[in-house]
């Protein structure tokens, strides 16, 4: 029998950033506030022995521990979807802060063009242009978001400078930017000379000693190259458990529970009214009453409990009717690797999010009449820190093994540089989650099922752009780069990038989204989804600066709600 | 050679070792044991190793020179002689066995990697497509098992020879058989085996010396790796590269 609690003005569904933020303003507003958060506690103090690669790096101590849960995966609508048994292609976050807690920091605004692109691409090219796309516009400005991603960017002690063609914004940037290295300044010189725009990438590692609107302190990064799939034992790294969760437990009204996996959000067809969740470690069940439900649970689970629970309507693939797991979408990934005989860099220093990015080839920077893609990316060279069992970079003709395979991984371990993109993904009608008929979780839920293909847009995206990086990477001097290979399916496998998006997509419209502007669901006025689920397809950048935006505009949302109540757009 | 001989011959190579070691005390030489635990670091001379005579170089023991998971010296010659053709010793510096790699396997899969306990292992399980991953029902130190085993009977049907006792060229010719999927096993791919020895060997190689391989921060000086340090920000900018002694993790309860 699960217990029932005391009734609460808010409960939130997963504490990371987007959980975080929301019980931050929450808070500070004097609305009471349980936090849910299935994984454990942890902070700073916990990360005193964190420069090891192969526990948190290769075998993800930070991440969600999949023996409980994880999702099926196919490529297509008539194959048998399987387990993700192991992380691969993305690494989800699991225990207090998330995936904020060992993310990289790459902290941009998607573009104005992002926010109405159904509208500004068929205006420019015509309705024939988007033939095949699910595409749709966001029900939000750029301009309307402005003011919450610069909240966002003080949270998080954003270092940067602005981009010539990026989005255009009303203040400066909180940080100055990350220190230039010869490895950022090579690609500079070379995009440069090629006609492009370079700039320091936006960084959510602190460039320099750093307090927040909520009096969180954190100190300057020190480039140690232990950043992504880390955790930041100096708090230099912009990280819920050190921005906004300590502000948000001093109001004295957050009151934020560890080891919570919510397995239902309860609710009358109109309206939730609280959540029911499982204490992983004792097993107990408990039900937490609440006036708003607020899921921020990642783009997996926000969409998981709303199909679990029986709240929106499901989407269905065969129709494109429906919307509770529509518009899953990806990262599209070109590169370049060039390797250099003649010189050693220092790639075993770094930081998280220090590199620098053009924008020349993002969104619709540049005429796409000619080409059979829309969108593009923003292109990069990060020098994050090589760590030595992750990287091998080798030529493309060398062995994966044996004595030539240990010659080039050691050779061009410093003297190997890469230019990665983060290529915009489309949605399309066949690409969707919904819930597996057959594999369960530790609760006895069904996993959540993810049908995902790459597309002809994608792939026509990848060689464009791929070639692009190819240039660039060939300005820089290399002895030599590496063939580019063909995007095929997309394989669950290799890591690729933790930046899913879709399921729970805003617009402004019920019948083709789940959530209005503020993330308040359409069908359940006092539930609030939040996060990149969000999104109506993956723009040509790192999510979390959108992300964090929407987490904003959702916090200002709920305070709206539980004033006035009613459907807020 | 006949199967009668070859095991003749590793008998009597443990009981050569079991003689050069001193080790044999009255009643306790009996089945394979002692050759299993010690012999693991036998040159085929019979003759111990630097490390096997318990220093490395410090006049510490080296405790983690000891064999967690594997129980069989056979088993563990196989392992040995395969990390070896993946990760050689040669002009570049040591391989994987200088550097310690099959111990590092063997604690990994005594552990919670070997066991999978972090992952998704309910059923029902179906052989899946190539971009579906890992759907063995088979844990990873059951396919260890299977693949080791597999490996020697591969060489002994083909080149009538054990495993280890081949010349490297043929080794690396089955381990290329096993890597492209011509060898079938039972409850797993041959590929994927192979894919999970790669992985680990290199593992092996640059994990922290804490877990037993990357001997002495070997593996790291190769890559000019400096392993674990506090901070860069005074070298960031350098133009110039900056070589710096490798720290490992246990620099840090120093
Ligand atoms: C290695 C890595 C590097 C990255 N680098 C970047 C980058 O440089 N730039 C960028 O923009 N983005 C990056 N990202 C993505 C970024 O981390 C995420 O976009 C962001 O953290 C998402 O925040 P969130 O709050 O929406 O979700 P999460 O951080 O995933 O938080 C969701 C929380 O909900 C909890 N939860 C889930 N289900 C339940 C349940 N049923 N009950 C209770 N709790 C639950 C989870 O345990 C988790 O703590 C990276 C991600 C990874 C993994
Ligand atoms: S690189 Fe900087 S922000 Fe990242 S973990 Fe190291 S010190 Fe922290």
């Amino acid at each position: 029998m699960a217990k029932t609690l005391p009734k609460t003005d808010a409960v939130i569904v997963g504490v990371g950033w987007a959980g975080g933020i929301i019980a931050a303003e929450l808070g500070k507003q004097g609305l009471k506030v349980v936090g849910l958060e299935r994984g454990k506690e942890r902070g700073v103090k916990d990360y005193y022995v964190v420069h090891d690669e192969l526990r948190y790096g290769i075998r993800y101590e930070l991440m969600q521990d999949l023996s409980k849960e994880t999702i099926t995966f196919r490529n297509h609508g008539k194959e048998r979807a399987l387990p993700m048994r192991q992380l691969g292609s993305f690494l989800l976050g699991e225990g207090l802060g998330g995936s904020g807690v060992h993310w990289n920091g790459h902290t941009f605004r998607f573009l104005p063009y992002d926010f109405e692109i159904k509208s500004q691409t068929v205006k420019k090219y015509g309705e024939s242009k988007i033939k095949g796309l699910q595409i749709q516009d966001w029900g939000i400005t750029y301009d309307e978001l402005e003011p919450y991603f610069y909240e966002f960017e003080k949270a998080a002690g954003i270092g940067g400078e602005e981009g010539e063609l990026g989005p255009k914004r009303a203040d400066p940037f909180p940080n100055p930017p990350m220190k230039e290295t010869p490895i950022t300044a090579r690609f500079k010189k070379a995009a440069k000379s090629l006609g492009m725009k370079p700039y320091q990438m936006p960084s959510g590692n602190m460039s320099e000693a750093y307090e927040n609107q909520y009096g969180a302190k954190m100190a300057p990064c020190q480039y140690c190259a232990f950043c992504e799939r880390f955790g930041c034992e100096y708090g230099a790294k912009a990280d819920p458990t050190v921005a906004v969760i300590p502000f948000a437990k001093e109001t004295g009204n957050v009151d934020i529970r560890n080891f919570a996996n919510v397995t239902e959000i309860i609710h009358d067809g109109k309206k939730a009214t609280g959540v029911r969740y499982v204490d992983v470690q004792t097993k107990e069940e408990f039900i937490q009453p609440a006036e708003m439900v607020i899921v921020t649970s990642y783009v997996m689970n926000n969409t998981r409990l709303l199909l679990t629970s029986k709240l929106g309507s499901p989407y269905n693939p065969d129709t494109g009717t429906g919307v509770i797991g529509k518009n899953y979408c990806y990262q599209i990934l070109p590169g370049s690797a060039g390797f250099f005989d003649e010189e050693q860099f220092n790639t075993f220093m770094g930081a998280g999010a220090l590199g620098a990015t053009v924008d020349d080839y993002n969104g619709d920077n540049f005429d796409h009449s000619d080409l059979d893609f829309i969108h593009g990316g923003s292109i990069s060279i990060n020098q994050s820190g090589y760590r030595p069992i992750q990287y091998n970079m080798v030529p493309t003709d060398t062995p994966k093994w044996g004595s030539k395979f240990k010659e080039n991984s050691i050779k061009y371990f410093t003297r190997a540089l890469s230019i990665g993109t983060q290529g915009a993904s489309m949605p399309v009608q066949l690409n969707y989650m919904d819930l597996d008929p057959s594999y369960k979780d530790a609760y006895g839920l069904p996993l959540l099922r993810m049908t995902y293909d790459f597309t002809e847009q994608d792939k026509n995206l990848y060689n464009y752009i791929g070639k692009i990086t190819d240039n660039i990477m060939k300005e820089m001097g290399p002895s030599k780069i590496n063939d580019r290979q063909q995007l095929e399916h997309y394989d669950i496998v290799p890591y690729q990038t933790t930046h899913n998006t879709g399921g729970v997509i805003m617009g402004a419209e019920p019948e083709t989204s789940a959530v209005n502007n503020y993330l308040q669901m359409w069908d359940a006025e006092n539930v609030f989804v939040v996060g990149a689920s969000a999104f109506p397809h993956n723009g040509g950048y790192n999510p979390t600066g959108t992300v964090g935006a929407l987490a904003y505009r959702a916090a200002e949302g709920i305070i709206k709600y539980s004033k006035e109540g009613g459907l807020l757009a | 050679m006949s199967e009668h001989e070859q095991k003749q011959e590793s008998t009597m190579s443990r009981r050569r070792f079991i003689r050069n070691s001193g080790l044999v005390a009255g009643g306790l030489v009996g089945g394979g044991i002692l050759g299993g635990l010690i012999g693991a670091n036998m040159n085929k001379d019979g003759t111990a190793t630097e490390e096997n005579t318990h220093t490395n170089g410090h006049d510490q023991v080296a405790y983690q020179q000891s064999p967690l998971y594997f129980t069989n010296p056979e088993t563990f010659g196989i392992l040995q002689a395969a990390v070896e053709r993946i990760y050689p010793k040669d002009e570049n510096g040591p391989g994987a066995n200088d550097l310690d790699v099959p111990f590092f396997i063997d604690h990994q899969l005594a552990g919670s990697w070997g066991n999978n306990t972090r992952e998704y292992m309910q059923g029902p399980f179906f052989p899946g497509s190539n971009f579906q991953g890992y759907q063995s029902p088979l844990k990873r130190h059951e396919v260890f098992d299977v693949g080791l085993a597999a490996l020697q009977t591969y060489s002994n049907e083909k080149f009538k020879k054990p495993f280890a006792e081949l010349e490297g060229e043929q080794q690396d010719e089955i381990l290329t058989a096993f890597e492209e999927d011509q060898v079938k096993l039972r409850g797993v791919t041959s590929r994927t085996f192979f894919n999970i020895l790669r992985a680990a060997t290199i593992e092996g190689v640059y994990a922290d010396p804490a877990y037993a391989g990357n001997k002495n921060m070997e593996g790291w000086k190769m890559k000019d790796f400096p392993g674990h340090q506090m901070s860069y920000i005074n070298q960031i900018e350098s133009e110039k590269f900056v070589k710096i002694k490798p720290n490992s993790l246990h620099s840090y309860t120093k």
